[in-house]
């Protein structure tokens, strides 16, 4: 609780980001990209430093000498310093990636998209610093709403209709999820005086006005998230920035919601959720993982798809809920169950940047991207393609993806508690991965079907940029053998061991068919039987995408969960 | 009915007409309208939870009001942009509303 010397790194992690920002912009023209060049070597070294320090004992920091409940905590803990780690290995990759599409231009003194770019790309890193950081339900609410301001005009920098009308959905539908979160936040301070995260966990009792805190703000943080069925920003956002924002706005923006509902779960109020609100949070990330997949696997455009794809995952982050939920002590409770949980985010966020940044350099060099006909790219990008193979196997799991070891240690909890139902759908998401990337793969090495098609050049350095972020997350289950970490020993076995290898053989054969089942076809081919359910899919999802249907969902979730949190306890 | 409940009262009001509004209203500006119908509504409550709160001589919990201006900044610039990115949109296309063309199954998409 009292403050720690090295604590004013902690202020540097979310201070330099923005102060950058401002310099940049001061600096403007062609200087704005080399500060923001300087500003992330800066935040660089004090994430780092401030990783060595956490590894020891957490950070504390209290503004202006005040303790709380009158001041304001910024606190650094194992979650926070990994998250933040994860971000800065993510932003820098993608600064490197981005570094000749948002140069300025010859001839030019500014260029409009460059500037805002960087400027953005500063200011979202340093509002998820603050939101990890943040020991304050306030101070969340601010990082969160400076994380969708400086999204918002991410989808919408080449000012194209379609993407400034996907801009203005994603920052009225995240606006009404605030609503509800600063509601949240104002009750809970009308009962309890404080606002401090510490100091609630400790006398935070399960009553009326908390469940219904919680309904608020975890629906609220939901919206901003796009968990299925309220993602209806999401595809268009995503899929009409350009790649690096893309990156940024897949990779990171989401975790920074997600992270935040972590944080209410787990350290803010463990002993008022219920058994059925896990269930119903769980339940609801499988839906998006079955959705998701299948209308990826019905997408014409390679962007929609990785975008739908996002969509899926999401769903995948909200598995661990109901598998921390300790039946026996009626509360939630980490352990390796949040540890996995933080994995995948960590591997998502790693594995969708490099597949967002090869989708981008697939459509610089073709000038589309129509799966259809991406025919022949692989001869022209093989050092793409083998990043988009490879970002694929890590969202699948493949040993020794950080996702295979988050995959092994759900699996082992849901075993633990007998929530056999749990094992299918982390299973079952598995193989829905493997398809859309066999899918795309196969037509990646497919023969050019009009070979006199001209291939620009694209950046080298953007190339292996993704791919080696691509590698991050496939070799991020070797956090394992990291001590301190506090994973039980032995998690990654023999990758060839005949257990493991037929796991990945069901998990690709499984993949194989549902791509060949759901996957659209050439008008003159028949379509297999499952495409009808691929097209009543794609219908629902079109319809849960409507402006209406998506506020009622909100409002419907808040009250289902309200009402699931207040009959749980009186059974 | 003393002062506080009456204010809070007056405060569901205004959310439950915002989320209303933001339900219902096709148009982008009735629905950044709505959204500040309902902030004023949840800064509203936050006011009378700060007199409810208030103790030893005080008109009003301090924190509260501080957390309530640092909103009214927050929706402000929210407002803001909103608008912003709304004229844009109006002078790109001539028409302001957020409709996306319906899902198509067989039709190739423009390029």
């Amino acid at each position: 609780m009292t403050e720690t010397p090295a604590g004013l790194l902690i202020v540097l992690a979310v201070l330099l980001p923005f102060v950058g920002m401002m310099l940049a912009l001061m600096a403007g023209g062609r200087n704005t990209p080399r500060v923001a060049a300087i500003t992330i070597v800066c935040v660089v070294v004090t994430v780092a430093a401030i990783g060595l320090q956490v590894a020891h004992a957490p950070l504390v920091y209290q503004l202006g000498g005040w303790a709380p409940p009158l001041g304001v905590a910024l606190r650094a803990d194992g979650p926070a310093a990994g998250m933040m780690a994860v971000v800065t290995v993510v932003v820098a990759a993608i600064a490197l990636y981005a570094r000749r599409d948002f140069a300025v231009p010859e001839g030019l003194v500014e260029a409009r998209a460059p500037l805002a770019f960087w400027l953005l790309l500063l200011a979202v890193w340093g509002s998820l610093n603050l939101i990890f950081v943040s020991g304050d339900l306030f101070t969340l609410y601010v990082g969160l709403e400076l994380l969708t301001f400086a999204g918002v005009p991410l989808v919408c920098l080449d000012g194209r209709a379609e993407t400034l009308r996907a801009a203005l959905r994603y920052l009225l539908f995240a606006l009404m999820g605030s609503l509800l979160y600063l509601l949240g936040t104002v009750l809970i301070f009308g009962v309890y005086g404080t606002l401090d995260i510490e100091l609630l966990s400790r006398v935070i009792q399960p009553s009326l006005v908390t469940r219904t805190v919680l309904a608020l703000m975890t629906a609220g943080l939901l919206a901003k998230t796009a968990l299925f069925p309220l993602h209806i920003w999401l595809p268009p956002a995503h899929a009409g920035a350009p790649a690096a924002a893309s990156a940024i706005l897949s990779g990171l923006v989401i975790k920074g919601s997600w992270f935040l509902i972590v944080r209410l779960w787990f350290d803010v109020m463990p002993g008022v959720v219920t058994f059925g609100t896990a269930q119903l949070l769980g339940a609801m990330g499988a839906a998006a993982i079955v959705v998701g997949s299948i209308v990826a696997l019905r997408q014409q455009r390679l962007k929609l798809l990785v975008a739908y794809s996002t969509v899926a995952q999401i769903g995948y982050l909200f598995l661990m809920f109901p598998l921390a939920f300790d039946a026996s002590a009626g509360a939630m409770s980490g352990g390796n169950v949040l540890t996995a949980g933080l994995l995948q985010a960590a591997s998502h966020a790693t594995a969708k940047a490099s597949m967002f940044m090869a989708a981008g350099l697939f459509y610089k060099a073709l000038g589309h991207d129509r799966i259809a006909e991406l025919g022949g790219a692989a001869r022209a990008l093989p050092i793409t393609t083998l990043t988009f193979a490879m970002a694929g196997l890590a969202l699948m799991g493949v040993v020794p993806s950080g996702a295979y070891l988050a995959k092994k240690l759900l699996l082992a909890a849901a075993a633990d508690q007998g929530q056999w139902w749990w094992t299918v759908v982390l299973q079952g998401g598995a193989a829905f991965t493997a398809g859309y990337t066999v899918l795309v793969l196969r037509r990646l090495l497919a023969s050019p079907m009009a070979p006199e098609r001209e291939i620009a050049r694209v950046s080298r350095l953007s190339e292996c940029t993704a791919l080696a972020l691509a590698l991050a997350s496939l070799l991020l289950g070797f956090v394992a053998a990291v001590p301190g970490i506090g994973l039980p020993s032995g998690l990654i076995s023999n990758p060839l061991a005949p257990s493991e290898l037929l796991t990945i053989c069901l998990v690709t054969g499984g993949g194989c068919l549902l791509a060949w089942g759901f996957a659209q076809r050439p008008s003159s081919v028949r379509p297999a039987k499952a495409a009808f359910v691929g097209v009543l899919v794609e219908d629902f999802d079109g319809l849960l995408r409507q402006w209406p249907a998506a506020s009622l969902s909100l409002f419907a979730f808040a009250a289902a969960m309200g009402w699931l949190l207040q009959s749980g306890t009186a059974a | 009915m003393t002062g506080a409940t009456l204010h809070g009262l007056a405060a569901a009001i205004l959310i439950g007409l915002g989320v209303f509004g933001l339900i219902a209203h096709a148009s982008p500006l009735r629905k950044i309208l709505a959204f500040n119908i309902v902030g004023s509504g949840v800064f509203l409550l936050a006011g009378a939870l700060a007199r409810r709160g208030a103790e030893a001589g005080f008109g009003g919990d301090p924190v509260l009001h501080a957390i309530l201006i640092t909103g009214i900044v927050v929706a402000f610039s929210a407002t803001a942009m909103a608008t912003a990115m709304l004229l844009r949109l109006r002078s790109v296309t001539d028409r302001t509303t957020l409709a996306e063309t319906p899902p198509r199954h067989d039709a190739d998409p423009p390029a």
